[in-house]
């Protein structure tokens, strides 16, 4: 069967990969998990290949030159490979290891930021952002007197083109927007985005954090200069994020943190830096979790991004009919064919919280509050919405489990 | 199965008693949580002996949150504001019945009890450790 073709994932073959799915929440009730877009469930793989390394391998990396220093060494760099293969990226020292997405971006702000913005230059984000890609540039911001300019959100959870088409006449430097809104679950057209930013002369940074475990992402396809993404989002440890960016523009970028590693020399009063990407490796890295994040990558890349694409489409697009049938009930964002695996909604006298906490006692786990995404619900004149997510895992019985525990939700509250 | 959402609690997030605003008033005082958003604002009217003669709570949360604004609301009427400066954590569990609560939820329980301090200290802004078991 060719690629291109997304079957079917084996969904319960799936599900047996992933331990935590076994849990009872309390006795008898079995965990239904729907808070992927906070942090994904782990494989037995990932959980794995960590372990091994702490039993079999663990020793700091780079410079050393006994057996487990270049075992260790070797294993952190084939996952950064693994990377950047599965990014699509042309080089492997364009994968910069950071501690998340958001480290990802302060990156940018903090180096290329400021190396090359000047009073007065223009960036352009978008209303759906999370705070990890708004409050670093709110920061640089106030630090050399930039302007802020976003692209507004529609009604119905989508990015106004004509804004920003108009706001590409301010010549922005950077245009920096989520692929995938955490909340809405719009998935953004980035290609579109990025080849207007560039024929305006600005640079373009996707926040990657939701786009880059649920959607097959190629970053020479898209013609991006960053893309910022965290591992534990996508199968992979917390405590381990990457920062892709266009090999030429990170040769002109000055280091982020300074310390070991980072350096080519040190002398009393002054360094040179060491080439990409230990450039921007100041420290002793998180080894175990690149290592694990490079078994998450496999192991998706085995399912394939295509069908995990599909099978999120498919459990939307029920969710969102389910959904629909309870009395009271509002989705935020657009319709299935245009969001990923994210269903935010508000239930009308209901608050966020209890709608949670009552879900919890059928063992379903979903997110209340404003998911770092404040400005957006301000927007949409809610305080905080309840989440229910989608991944690879998850399955149409338990969106039925959700729309029974929901309906008990309002016979107690409503 | 827990019994958080007991009858105590949505009885008195249903059918709040002192739900309002009391204009004028001796001592106001607002705060939100920032997780949720929740936001509760407490009113109270004082004698000249310092007893609370009447007190009202507003604004809007969780089931948690108002069912214990309403709670504490009530036992604060016929106190001296010295008498409230003594509320603790526990006394606010105790009303709402529950034994322990899991470190968000108390955040939610906590908040009225945390805006009342913050008002009757004539505090600037409220704090968590006005509300810290000591
Ligand atoms: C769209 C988006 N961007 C950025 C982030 C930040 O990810 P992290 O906290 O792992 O840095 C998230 C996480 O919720 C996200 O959903």
């Amino acid at each position: 069967m060719p690629q291109s073709l997304p079957v079917e994932l084996d969904v319960a073959k799936i599900r047996a990969d992933f331990p935590i799915l076994e849990r009872e929440v309390r006795p008898g009730i079995r965990l239904v998990y729907l808070d992927s877009t906070a942090t994904s469930q782990k494989p037995a793989v990932v959980i794995k290949v960590m372990d091994e390394f702490y039993r079999k391998m663990n020793a700091n990396i780079h410079r050393g030159v006994h057996t487990l220093a270049e075992e260790a060494t070797a294993a952190y760099e084939e996952a950064r490979q693994r990377i950047a293969n599965f990014i699509g990226a042309k080089h492997a020292r364009e994968i910069i290891f950071t501690r998340n997405a958001t480290e990802a971006i302060n990156l940018v702000a903090y180096s290329w930021g400021r190396k090359f913005l000047q009073p007065g230059d223009v960036i352009i984000l978008t209303e759906m952002e999370h705070h990890s890609n708004l409050v670093p540039w709110q920061i640089l911001a106030e630090e050399r007197n930039l302007r802020l300019e976003f692209i507004p959100v529609t009604a119905d959870g989508l990015l106004d083109m004509g804004t920003f088409n108009e706001l590409l006449g301010l010549q922005p430097k950077l245009v920096a927007f989520t692929a995938m809104s955490n909340v809405l679950g719009t998935i953004n057209p980035a290609k579109e985005i990025i080849q207007l930013a560039h024929q305006a002369g600005a640079l373009t940074l996707v926040d990657g954090a939701q786009s880059v475990p649920h959607l097959p992402v190629n970053v020479q396809e898209l013609d991006v200069d960053f893309l910022a993404f965290s591992g534990h989002k996508m199968c992979g440890p917390t405590g381990i994020g990457v920062l892709y960016g266009r090999e030429t523009l990170l040769h002109t970028m000055p280091p982020f943190l300074g310390g070991g590693d980072m350096i080519r020399k040190v002398y009393l009063r002054s360094f040179a830096p060491n080439e990409l990407p230990h450039k921007f490796e100041a420290g002793t890295p998180a080894i175990a979790e690149a290592i694990g994040l490079g078994a998450a990558v496999g192991y998706l890349e085995n399912i394939g991004m295509d069908k995990i694409k599909a099978h999120e489409h498919e459990l939307i697009t029920y969710a969102l009919e389910c959904l629909s049938e309870i009395p009271g009930l509002t989705v935020l964002g657009p319709p299935a064919d245009k969001k990923g695996g994210v269903a935010s909604f508000s239930i009308s006298g209901i608050h966020p919280h209890d709608v949670a906490q009552i879900l919890d006692r059928y063992g379903i786990a979903v997110r209340a509050g404003h998911h770092c995404a404040m400005p957006l619900h301000d927007k949409f004149n809610l305080p905080a919405t309840t989440r229910a997510s989608f991944y690879l895992y998850n399955t149409k019985e338990e969106i039925d489990q959700l729309q029974m525990a929901l309906g008990q939700v309002i016979k107690l509250l409503g | 199965m827990d019994d958080l959402y007991r009858e105590i609690i949505i009885d008195h997030y249903k059918n709040p008693g002192y739900r309002g605003i009391l204009d004028p008033h001796d001592i106001s005082f607002e705060d939100e949580n920032p997780l949720c958003g929740d936001l509760i604002r407490i009113d109270l009217r004082v004698n000249e002996q310092g007893v609370i003669t009447e007190a009202a709570f507003s604004g809007h949360g969780c089931a948690i949150s108002q069912a214990s604004a309403d709670l504490l609301i009530e036992s604060l009427i016929g106190k001296t504001i010295e008498d409230a400066k003594k509320i603790t954590k526990q006394d606010i569990l105790d009303m709402l019945g529950l034994d322990t609560l899991g470190p968000v939820r108390l955040k939610c329980a906590l908040l009225p009890l945390k805006v009342l301090k913050a008002g009757v200290y004539g505090l600037g802004e409220a704090s968590d450790k006005l509300v810290e078991e000591e």
